[in-house]
């Protein structure tokens, strides 16, 4: 395959970026997106060029590193799938691809298509988390798990933290990264001592960087591991269940 | 003891309960979807108060004119006239007409500088509709189409409607509709609010948590079937006008 990419080029975080062209041929179909953008890079180096630089880490769709915008989509045209599970067989010969950064205020560019989306650690540290230390893992029958709850803390707990969602939304809203994280252990009887304020902070954390939940429900197909939006309703309904019962332990007018 | 009283004055300090809710955004998206029941309530009960154009005339009297006058009579002999029309209707309606408009500039800013660059490509949306992208372009259309109905209609400003004529609501609005840049400013204004109460019957659920599998698919046809309808009673007056049936 011959392709013609356009690629964001931003050399530091306060610099001007711009798109810079690239011819790529001799690409195989069987290649992964990153795999062809390794293949540009070493091209580019040998040319003596400064390579592309993008996130990427496990490159099996699970660390959540990788993610572009490509041809105006998020993790490009192939749905739940993360950038580096997306094959060149979804393009064909003569293509042009263009490719950007993940654009909200909270990930600022660090270099060219690499974003720092330490947002979503401060949205973590806010509650994502459960306090109480546990030792060793109990035996599995202690806690009964309803077989419906499991599986929808589970499918909650997909969330890989790419950011993809931020990036899709048109408000640049971190609802459903938030939301995944909130319903997975608020979901479950480990979350519930925390529950109420694990979803106050975390909300409230989240409103600091991001923007509001308009339900385009544009994040939804973007996502890599396919998160719904009833976790964002479930968000918004325990936000203000705990607005209340954390107005009456606080004694709050 | 210091600590104590420190603590109060802390307490007396914090906004009330429901300011500190409002204020953050998940609150505005909460006073939206609540603001947004009471006019979706409200554009539907103005829907089916309309249709008595299509009664005519009773005993000399047209039947919307009635309808007209016992709005104002609502509450009688209990209230005095009107108290109640302004009381539980007009003034609240107001409110919710404010607080709607005040939580969409505040979101719409904080939606805003979430993303201060924008995509320097073109962007495929997948889900977003037309009518969701569009919601503050016809929430506009919506308020600026209600400043002239009020001007026409409600009020009878000399400019706006000449032949306006206090208490006889089919004469003034077939007077209105005749002409035809009203009647198409109307029907215009008429799609913007479908397009607008079409998100945001489905949007409302949402941003109020109301989500069970049981009952998530008839949102979206709770959407279509309530624009359709709203939209629908809406239009039949315009179009009556202009097929002569309301004349």
């Amino acid at each position: 395959m011959h392709l013609t990419l356009r690629v964001w080029r931003q050399d530091g975080p306060g610099a001007e970026g711009r798109f810079e062209t690239y011819e790529a041929a001799g690409i195989h179909q069987d290649m992964s997106f990153l795999e062809m953008l390794d293949l540009v890079n070493e091209r580019l180096v040998t040319g003596g060029r400064e390579p592309i630089a993008f996130d990427h880490d496990c490159r099996e769709g699970i660390c959540g590193s990788c993610g572009l915008m490509i041809n105006g989509r998020a993790h490009g045209p192939q749905g739940s799938t993360a950038t580096c599970q997306l094959h060149m067989r979804e393009f064909s010969d003569g293509d042009t691809i263009v490719i950007e950064p993940w654009r909200a205020t909270s990930f600022p560019i660090v270099r060219d298509l690499v974003v720092d989306r330490g947002a979503f650690d401060r949205i973590i540290e806010a509650g994502g988390y459960i306090g109480a230390p546990t030792g060793s893992a109990p035996e599995a029958n202690l806690t009964p798990v309803p077989k419906e709850t499991a599986d929808a803390a589970m499918d909650a707990a997909a969330c890989i933290g790419c950011g993809a969602c931020v990036a899709a939304c048109p408000n640049g809203a971190g609802q459903l990264f938030t939301a995944a994280k909130v319903a997975h252990l608020n979901l479950l009887p480990q979350g519930q001592p925390e529950r109420w304020m694990r979803v106050e902070r975390m909300v409230e954390t989240m409103e600091e960087y991001f923007g509001s939940c308009s339900n385009h429900g544009e994040c939804e197909p973007a996502c890599p591991k396919g998160i719904s939006l009833d976790n964002i309703a479930l968000m918004n309904r325990d936000y203000l269940l705990s607005k209340m019962r954390n107005r009456k332990l606080g004694g709050r007018r | 003891m210091l600590n104590l009283r420190r603590a109060r004055r802390e307490q007396a300090r914090q906004a009330p309960w429901i300011v500190s809710i409002y204020r953050t955004d998940t609150g505005k998206k909460y006073a939206m979807a609540i603001s947004g029941v009471v006019l979706l309530l409200f554009v539907l009960g103005h829907m089916i108060g309309n249709l008595h154009v299509f009664e005519g005339a009773h005993g000399g009297t047209f039947r919307i004119d009635e309808y007209g006058e016992g709005l104002r009579d609502l509450g009688e002999p209990l209230f005095p006239r009107t108290l109640v029309l302004w009381a539980f209707l007009r003034i609240p309606l107001a409110a919710a007409f404010l607080i709607h408009i005040h939580a969409a500039f505040a979101l719409t800013r904080s939606n805003r500088s979430a993303r201060e660059t924008k995509y320097q490509s073109p962007r495929d949306y997948l889900a977003a509709r037309y009518a969701s992208r569009t919601m503050r372009w016809s929430g506009v259309i919506v308020l600026l189409f209600l400043a002239w109905h009020l001007a026409d209609l409600t009020v009878g400003v000399e400019a706006v409607n000449p032949e306006f004529v206090r208490g006889s609501v089919y004469h003034n609005l077939v007077s209105s509709l005749s002409r035809w840049p009203v009647w198409t400013l109307y029907v215009v204004a008429q799609v913007a609010l479908a397009f607008h109460i079409w998100h945001g019957a489905w949007s409302l659920f949402q941003s109020l948590g109301i989500n069970n599998p049981r009952f998530n698919r008839f949102r979206r046809t709770f959407a279509h079937a309530f624009a359709t309808v709203v939209v629908a009673g809406f239009l039949s007056v315009p179009v009556g006008v202009a097929l002569d049936i309301v004349s």
